[in-house]
């Protein structure tokens, strides 16, 4: 019935086919291994869901996950804001084939990602060795994590705000400068605010995907119980341990904090592209 | 199984969709053609055996033995397919639904819980073959830097200041929790009056100064570990590559694995006073292979394991075999004598150690938490 309201009320064609194949495929590729996820964690019940939880290793897990997360994608931010502008800014000769690097990250096996940085990382290799004679330790501490995590999320912001950058007309930043306004004020006033959502865009995609990540970050964090032990590791040990309820009971509370966050991160993106209109 | 040979010149000369519809038509007919030809000919068959990281080589080898040999007894070709990975993580895919016909894995406790929870193998699957299932066996030894730099011979050096020890997460390993149960082992069998105290000895009453003591030292080595690697081989690769850490427990075949392949290794191995009799099991998954109708063969397969062919292999490649009577002695020249206590004399079976030792907040948990 309500397919049916809503044909009648649709003046754009094709609306019933085109909500029905969105829905059909959601349905089976998002929602029904998801939902398998909710059935099993229910079988544990509230309590136990919240004694899984509130585990002293499941929480420091959390918080180191979301921190390093976190960290990772406000670099990957920053730097892939800088990046971007290059791409699209810059003339260069082989540019093409610096595009091209950026997209590197996503094809790559994320445990090869993982095996590169640690040999190089590592007390003993190129760049770990010098590092550690000035007292910085990278492998096996949350400041490997963090860049094995910068690694497989810089993509996302590049290529977001890549294409934003490309509409913004050059004539605005004219138009600033030439009624005055210094580089400072157009760039805070002028192109930040357009690029606000792009970035906000490029930052959830990155800090989403971290969350998730374990193939590259399990060889370089070290593994150390609650002190760079990810989430993703805790879910594998529990399933070592053939407790499936358990493993999906942690899943479903990083889905649910994860799912919290990225909701307000959308919130916070739709008000600013909003603004940006009303501009 | 549908083996697919694409015919890529299709995309050349058609159009996309064209070729694809024709590709699609193409390997599903062919597959049927495969599955008619193996299924109701009867004339081939096909195992699967779903194995941990360390027997790739090993099954390689047999596989072929075994194909001549069933071939040669009842004219019917056989091809055994392997599959590789972590011991636990082999487990869960046939308890998830594998249609293997074997599993030969590295610990019993695995094994149990396929028996446990999917009930595809009856529950007291290790009586089903001689030596607890287990047609070879292994143990635990060190490999030290060249030179043995930092004097380590026995256990209790590894519990000392300022040496590091690679080893694996107990928690995701298989190969880990022997390391684990070694040492342990090692303390307690030294607190009881030696190995041979061990059998006369039940496990139930072993003293509980002597399980504190061996807590207490357990807990000492893996104070010493700088990264707890997820897998066996990872912590191989720390150790090698990453050249972190002083010694790495590991399993002799592997250490001598790592002698033989890599070459000008600068490393030795050293073999402590005491260790742990490691045995790998294996196991029919007995409602796998009626379902295929590769019951016999699938036994046999395993079978065979026991033979003095197989048993060959198997120490060619740093098993130690179960009947080394069957072996050339030039072969086995390569164990060094080591005295093993089992994991029956101490830790009463693999479903116990696992739920005292390495279940959530069970002792190895507690050597970094304090619950």
């Amino acid at each position: 019935m309500l397919a049916r309201n809503t044909k009648k009320r649709s003046i754009l064609p094709g609306f019933g086919l085109s909500l029905g194949y969105t829905l059909t495929y959601l349905g089976l590729i998002v929602l029904l291994p998801l939902s398998t996820l909710a059935f099993k964690t229910s079988t544990l019940g509230l309590q136990g869901f919240f004694d899984v939880l509130t585990s002293l290793r499941v929480l420091k897990s959390f918080q180191l996950t979301l921190l390093v997360s976190l960290a990772a994608a406000l670099i990957n931010t920053f730097f892939g804001f800088l990046i971007a502008w290059f791409l699209v800014r810059i003339p260069f000769p082989g540019k093409k084939i610096i595009d091209a690097l950026i997209d590197l990250p996503f094809a790559l096996p994320t445990a090869v990602s993982g095996i590169a940085l640690t040999t190089i990382y590592a007390p003993n290799g190129i760049l770990g060795k010098p590092l550690m004679d000035i007292g910085i330790k990278v492998a096996y501490t949350p400041i490997g994590i963090t860049l094995a995590l910068i690694l497989i999320g810089l993509p996302f912001v590049v290529r977001t705000v890549q294409p934003a950058l490309e509409e913004l007309e050059p004539e605005l930043e004219e138009a600033a400068l030439s009624l005055g306004a210094s580089s400072w004020v157009t760039f805070y006033k002028i192109i930040f605010p357009f690029l606000l959502p792009s970035l906000l865009t490029g930052f959830t995609l990155a800090f989403a995907r971290s969350i998730g990540e374990y193939g590259s970050v399990v060889f370089i964090a070290g593994n150390m119980p609650l002190k760079t032990e990810i989430t993703s590791l805790l879910i594998i040990t529990k399933l070592e341990q053939y407790d499936y309820t358990g493993a999906t009971a942690i899943a479903s509370g990083m889905l649910i904090l994860s799912f919290t966050l990225l909701l307000l991160i959308n919130l916070l993106q739709s008000w600013t592209s909003k603004r940006l209109k009303g501009l | 199984m549908f083996y697919i040979y694409p015919d890529l010149s299709v995309f050349a000369e058609r159009p996309l969709v064209n070729s694809l519809l024709k590709n699609i038509l193409y390997t599903v007919l062919s597959g049927l053609l495969i599955l008619a030809n193996n299924e109701v000919q009867g004339k081939s068959l096909t195992l699967l055996n779903a194995s941990y990281d360390p027997t790739r080589e090993f099954y390689r080898d047999f596989n072929r033995e075994f194909s001549a040999y069933w071939n040669s007894k009842t004219g019917q070709k056989i091809s055994v397919r392997q599959s590789h990975g972590g011991s636990g993580k082999q487990a869960r895919s046939v308890i998830d639904g594998l249609r293997a016909d074997v599993v030969t894995l590295a610990l019993a406790y695995d094994i149990d819980e396929i028996a446990r929870k999917s009930k595809r193998l009856p529950a007291n699957w290790q009586s089903k073959l001689p030596h607890q299932s287990s047609p070879y066996t292994s143990t635990i030894v060190f490999l030290v830097r060249q030179g043995n730099p930092k004097n380590i011979k026995d256990w209790p050096d590894l519990a000392r200041p300022g040496v590091q020890v690679i080893s694996p997460n107990p928690k995701t390993s298989g190969g880990a929790r022997w390391n684990y149960l070694a040492a342990w082992g090692y303390i307690v069998q030294k607190e009881t009056g030696g190995l041979d105290s061990l059998n006369y000895l039940k496990p139930e009453k072993i003293s509980t100064a002597a399980q504190s003591k061996a807590k207490d030292f357990v807990q000492k080595v893996f104070k010493n570990v700088p990264v707890l690697d997820a897998g066996a081989r990872a912590s191989a690769n720390t150790f090698i590559q990453r050249g972190i850490g002083d010694v790495l427990i590991t399993w002799e075949n592997e250490a001598l694995l790592t002698l033989r392949e890599i070459k000008n290794a600068h490393f030795e191995i050293v073999v402590p006073s005491v260790s742990i009799l490691a045995e790998p099991p294996v196991a029919l998954i007995e409602k796998n292979a009626k379902r295929k109708g590769t019951y016999d063969a699938a036994k046999a397969y395993l079978r065979y394991l026991y033979t003095p062919k197989a048993q060959t292999l198997a120490a060619k490649h740093f098993f130690r075999p179960i009947y080394p009577d069957s072996v050339n002695k030039k072969i086995l020249n390569t164990f060094k004598p080591i005295k093993t206590f089992n994991l029956q004399q101490i830790f009463v079976n693999w479903t116990t150690a696992q739920k005292t030792h390495f279940s959530d907040g069970g002792v190895f948990d507690q050597i970094y938490l304090n619950y």
